[in-house]
């Protein structure tokens, strides 16, 4: 409750909030308020917004309804960034987790993969996951969730050092309780409050990576993207600048959405570090 | 002495992460469907299946996986990246040829984005709390949740279509013959654009990050020492305050350097350079794998050797890492 209290005392957490509701309710409606494949040919190509009532936001290269692709987009980006972000999640906690709480050798095996992965840029490991396995859909969301855990590990395993000494788990062991319930009943619940916050830094990133993707063409192209729209547009940047200006700005809101609901949380979940000076 | 000895120890244990890095991805290559033989005769329009079998023994392709592995790193080891049957060329010779555009969009890039949050986050910091902090905070976040690319063609938008002020893409005029200085100002021109579009987004997290070390350090016993032996402000600040509040920049660069690589790919793309990133994504598209191996051995070496710089700037700032 406190933590609710001191999240909405935050206007920029509830413009975050808002905003994050915006794009919610924009994929749930995706279906009613535009049926039918929005990568379908809607109209005449190349409508500027404003000047045709039926397609408000204009229409594209191909001749699609521009809104439609955007609230369809809002649905894959969603789904996309939220799964990816699930699988980044699982696997830096459980990395973290074993590594945090066994130390010695586990953890320097692990800490070495870890950083294998860290050394590398995740875009590029991102474009070798494409070139492997393909760029359907299922796969573009594995390969970011896969290039996206090191740094939750990271954090994951820095709560695990700490806690792992304190009284309550020396008493779950002397209880005779084994390491695994030890690791996800006793220690994860306390660990969890930073390493969730950082998700929302992790889904930021997912679909910033998600649409990069999308743009160079190497993501799903049956899928309705924002970043596939703003490729489409540049073969009429010069003239018909709205077609990628519009997909960005959906972009931007989302990235910026979930970045704001996650320092919210961030502060309410800390507070003593937002009152400082 | 003893700074380049720690630093040097800091190298040697990346070599361990290295490894591990070029073995996962080897083993990763193996699910690729099709091979460079089978890119290369698809884009010779076919061939029957003997040339095929030629060519695989011709690259190696047809030992097992092991000795392969074994192969390409002890090539690695002679910096022997391979042979990309797309360019016709050994993959070292495309890659050294893709560099400079990279490292010079990187390096102006990281300088803009490291000056530009300096400055910025030391203005915020001062402010805190009142307006101006307000608005360069909540622009950095906007920033940071621009991507790239979209940055990239709004910036040809307005500052190469409408206003005409820098050319929409290219690493230097073709067939402009310019040489020395010329050229190095054509160059320059050309990337003006591309560098302020890689910057922005790093220069968002360098603010934040140096606006939250400066208010960190600011409440330090030493800086009220400073100010009661009657500094001046601006003496506190720059020999006192900066010196310290810099050391998680610093690290900054060391932790980015990776994304910065990764970011090129997609500026590079828009603003068509024929950069390294560029290489990446052409070698994708081509299923060239010896080539996108050798940029990602490649990049993961310039993340070590930066890594390696950063600790060395890092025990030079903060004395205490030697002793």
């Amino acid at each position: 409750m406190k933590v609710l209290r001191l999240f909405l005392s935050s206007p920029a957490a509830v413009i975050g909030f808002a905003l994050f509701l915006v794009v919610v309710a924009m994929a749930a409606s995706a279906d009613l308020a535009y049926p039918g494949d929005p990568l379908d040919l809607a109209g005449r190509p190349l409508q500027w917004p404003f000047t045709n009532p039926r397609f408000p936001l204009g229409t594209d290269v191909q001749g699609r309804d521009i809104a439609a692709v955007i609230f369809h987009g809002a649905r894959v980006t969603l789904a996309i960034g939220g799964a990816a972000t699930a699988i980044a999640m699982t696997i830096g906690i459980a990395v973290g987790a074993l590594a945090g709480y066994h130390g010695g050798l586990v953890d320097e095996i692990l800490m070495r993969l870890t950083e294998a992965f860290q050394t590398l840029p995740n875009f590029l490991l991102l474009l070798v996951f494409i070139a492997v396995f393909g760029s359907d859909i299922a796969t573009v969301i594995l390969a970011i969730g896969v290039v996206s855990w090191p740094a939750s590990a990271r954090l994951t395993r820095a709560e695990f050092l700490t806690l792992r000494s304190r009284e309550f788990v020396q008493a779950a062991r002397v209880l005779g309780m084994r390491d695994l319930p030890i690791i996800f009943r006793e220690i994860l619940p306390n660990a969890l409050p930073p390493v969730i916050v950082y998700a929302s830094v992790v889904m930021a990133v997912a679909i910033l990576l998600e649409s990069a993707l999308a743009f160079l063409n190497l993501s799903d192209p049956n899928v309705p993207s924002w970043g596939n729209l703003i490729g489409t547009g540049r073969a009429v940047l010069r003239t018909q600048w709205y077609v990628s200006a519009i997909p960005g700005v959906a972009i931007l809101i989302t990235v910026l959405a979930v970045s704001l609901v996650g320092q919210g949380l961030n502060d309410a979940l800390n507070p003593r570090l937002k009152g400082r000076p | 002495m003893r700074i380049v000895l720690l630093a040097l120890r800091r190298l040697a244990a990346s070599l361990p992460t290295l490894l591990v890095l070029l073995v996962g991805l080897f083993v990763l290559l193996q699910f690729a469907p099709g091979d460079t033989v089978d890119a290369l005769m698809a884009q010779m329009g076919g061939g029957d299946p003997a040339a095929a079998d030629e060519l695989r023994r011709f690259y190696g392709l047809d030992l097992s996986v092991p000795v392969r592995l074994g192969h390409y790193l002890w090539r690695l080891v002679q910096l022997d990246l391979g042979y990309s049957a797309i360019y016709g060329k050994p993959v070292a010779e495309v890659i050294v040829e893709r560099l400079p555009p990279t490292l010079l969009l990187m390096g102006a890039s990281l300088a803009f984005a490291f000056a530009g949050g300096l400055v910025l986050g030391v203005f915020a910091a001062r402010k805190v709390g009142r307006w101006p902090d307000t608005v360069l905070s909540t622009l950095g976040l906007i920033f940071y949740a621009t991507p790239s690319f979209w940055f990239g063609l709004m910036g040809i938008v307005l500052f190469a279509v409408d206003l005409g002020w820098v050319p929409a893409g290219g690493y230097e005029e073709i067939a402009g013959g310019k040489t020395g200085l010329a050229r190095v100002l054509d160059v320059a021109w050309h990337l003006a654009l591309p560098t302020l579009t890689l910057a922005l987004i790093f220069l968002a997290t360098y603010l934040r990050i140096m606006r939250a070390s400066m208010l960190e350090v600011m409440t330090l016993d030493f800086v009220r020492t400073a100010r009661a032996k009657g500094l001046s402000g601006m003496a506190v600040l720059t020999r006192h305050v900066l010196r310290n509040a810099l050391l998680p920049m610093v690290t900054l660069i060391g932790l980015q350097a990776g994304t910065m690589l990764g970011g090129s790919v997609v500026v590079e793309s828009v603003f068509a350079l024929p950069g390294l990133g560029r290489l990446a994504y052409e070698s994708v598209v081509q299923r060239d794998l010896n080539t996108l191996l050798g940029i990602v051995f490649v990049s993961a070496l310039l993340v070590i050797v930066v890594n390696f710089l950063v600790d060395l700037l890092y025990a030079r700032l903060d004395p205490r890492i030697v002793s």
